[in-house]
């Protein structure tokens, strides 16, 4: 236990600038977890995996020698066509069933790469240096990598791109009237098929992105996926689907409240705490709706 | 019950009592064979009978597992020294010290799980579908996270159970553990069937089928949803406990709350088999086992790797378990009358 941080106003703002450029990465998968949930309506535990192979290729292209900030580029585009595979090899026959079996084959999905890429990558933690320096604030004071401040910018330059896309292109029409009403919208002509194969291929495209950015600020390691779905779960639920600035504002109170609950309870704790934050929020949330349903009796 | 039952019940029975000395070699394979037996059977209880698919009966199992040792450590000597000294044995447990804690360890196994249960089922089990699903999949990682953090029950590098006790040169160590845990399977089987019986199952099936039509006519199904949790915790706590002695080490999050294996192992196996049925999880849990132990001898390093194919390929093409096929192909033999003609004009038409 550590109370310093209510003594130090610096360690406080430090730990909320951490937690802001953090959270606008949560944010960003989270994005893609509402997408494909509310288009397909299913819920991909293998999410955080995803995002953990996107970083290990911006962090294979380190170690050839290029600078790790172009896997932005290119591990969403490599993680598009992984999206599509795992799309046809399994999400296309779970799509209409019921969510658990979604669930449950996404977590065999997760299950498979956790140990493929351990296998692949070895089971080191893992960081491609970017070699950005730090940003000093409040007379070094607070000490802000660089690398930070990029991730969150170049976050949100996807996020405003992706919005923008679904709301002018063809086929972001085309999503969004699936996810309005998948037989309507197929009754219309709209390939539905054709859709949830670009939706899970856009949002693995988007882990891509945030797992090249991670690879760059924080470590990847094979086996800390799960985390990262269980974020972006708790994320959308907080935010509601179809939501974006609630998505955002909720990304970063999540990073904030986690740089908290590392400066208080410990780094041991902090994986926990983000376990048990789901747990109080769905109790939280499902007394809240039960008294709504109070007024109906 | 008729008297074919009987027979194969006592089959069963006589083979369970006799087969450590037919099958010596494999004393500890069938004794975890039993406790997967009763992990499938007790999530039935909840993922096939009441339609509550739960990742986090883990919760129970791990609880269980730490409880019981602790108690078994904690009567006899200091708990934080044992931990501490780690392998290095500094204290010993004499035999009726080791028999003693061990009783002592299982009842506590099996009881602070059920009330944990009672507690937080009141919150946790308003939940529907998929939020019931990950909340209990968060329940189950943020447990063994919080207990690899706490020092007094080993944190990060481990407990290690009491080992068994040297009585006069008699090697007796798989033999206790495998009646320990055939006991726990004869008494789950017993329990569960019971259960089966009753209108309890028929709530159970009626909130699985439509929960809101079954809170309309009348049934408090909140009350029933919690005392189905309870029963499903107090087994798997008992499991727990004797899997802990089993494997005689305690790890937070590769034994105890073991989400990536043991946790989902539950759920494959009752799947497997067929949810909803009384033989479907026993069969799925034995099949399971034989798979895994294939597994993980001839592919060793590349388990996990077959073992989400095997999830995967399990949930796509047989989520209605082998009981599910059987049932679909010989309908009569499950007390579903069938008119012949129709049956036939049904396969024509395919």
């Amino acid at each position: 236990m550590d109370f310093l941080v209510f003594q130090y106003p610096m360690i406080t703002i430090q730990a909320c600038l951490d937690g802001l450029l953090l959270g606008i990465l949560f944010a960003l998968i989270a994005y893609g977890m509402a997408l494909q949930w509310g288009v397909m309506n299913i819920i991909n535990i293998a999410q955080g995996d995803l995002v953990i192979l996107g970083g290990y290729i911006a962090y294979f292209m380190y170690l050839f020698g290029i600078h790790p900030a172009w896997g932005v580029i290119v591990s969403p585009i490599i993680m598009y066509f992984v999206g599509i595979a795992i799309y046809k090899l399994v999400i296309n026959k779970v799509v209409d069933r019921d969510l658990f079996i979604s669930i449950l084959a996404t977590f065999g999905i997760s299950i498979l790469f956790m140990q493929l890429m351990n296998f692949a990558f070895g089971a080191d933690v893992v960081l491609a240096n970017s070699g950005y320096g730090t940003t000093m604030l409040f007379d070094n004071n607070v000490v802000l990598p660089n690398s930070k401040i990029f991730s969150a910018f170049i976050s949100i330059v996807f996020a405003i791109c992706l919005v923008v896309y679904m709301k002018r292109s063809k086929l972001g029409r085309a999503i969004r009237a699936t996810a309005q009403n998948a037989r309507a919208a197929k009754i219309l002509g709209v390939d539905t098929e054709k859709v949830y194969a670009a939706t899970f291929g856009i949002n693995a495209a988007l882990c891509g992105v945030a797992g090249a950015l991670i690879s760059i600020t924080f470590t990847i390691h094979p086996y800390m996926g799960l985390p990262y779905t269980i974020r972006s779960f708790m994320i959308v639920i907080v935010a509601g689907l179809g939501n974006l600035p609630g998505v955002a504002m909720s990304g970063m109170g999540l990073g904030i409240f986690e740089e908290f609950a590392d400066y208080i309870l410990g780094t041991e704790f902090r994986i926990g705490s983000v376990f048990l934050l789901l747990v109080l929020i769905l109790v939280y949330r499902r007394f809240k709706l039960s008294r709504k349903r109070e007024y109906l009796k | 019950m008729n008297k074919n039952s009987w027979i194969l019940y006592i089959g069963i029975l006589v083979f369970g009592l006799v087969a450590p000395f037919i099958f010596p070699a494999f004393k500890v394979q069938l004794s975890i064979l039993c406790v997967l037996i009763v992990l499938a059977t007790t999530w039935n209880i909840q993922g096939g009978e009441m339609g509550y698919n739960t990742f986090g009966n883990i919760l129970f199992y791990g609880l269980g597992m730490y409880l019981c040792a602790s108690v078994q450590v904690g009567m006899f000597f200091p708990l934080a020294e044992w931990t501490e000294s780690g392998g290095e044995k500094t204290f010993v447990h004499t035999p009726s010290q080791f028999f003693q804690g061990m009783a002592a360890g299982l009842v506590v196994a099996a009881v602070v799980p059920t009330i944990v249960a009672g507690l937080i089922g009141y919150a946790i089990l308003g939940l529907r579908g998929h939020y019931f699903a990950i909340c209990t999949l968060g329940l189950g990682v943020a447990a063994g996270e919080i207990s690899g953090g706490i020092e007094i029950i080993g944190a990060g590098q481990g407990f290690t159970t009491p080992p068994f006790p040297n009585i006069g040169g008699l090697e007796a160590r798989g033999e206790f553990f495998y009646f320990l845990s055939f006991g726990a399977l004869v008494l789950t089987f017993i329990a569960v069937r019971a259960i089966y019986t009753t209108r309890f199952r028929l709530i159970l099936n009626a909130i699985r089928d439509n929960e809101d039509k079954a809170e309309a006519m009348g049934i408090e199904t909140m009350k029933y949803k919690i005392t189905g949790w309870m029963i499903s915790a107090f087994f798997c706590g008992l499991a727990g406990g004797i899997m802990g002695g089993l494997v005689g080490y305690i790890d937070s999050t590769d034994v105890a709350f073991d989400g990536r294996e043991m946790g989902v192992f539950m759920v494959l196996m009752a799947i497997l088999g067929g949810k909803g049925t009384l033989w479907g999880p026993i069969i799925g849990a034995t099949l399971f086992h034989f798979f895994k132990e294939g597994f993980w001898t001839f592919f060793l390093g590349w388990q996990y790797v077959a073992l989400g194919v095997l999830i995967v390929v399990i949930v796509i093409y047989f989520p209605e378990g082998l009981m599910g096929w059987l049932r679909e192909k010989y309908p009569e033999r499950f007390g579903e009358v069938v008119d012949e003609a129709d049956r036939k004009a049904q396969v024509e038409l395919k």
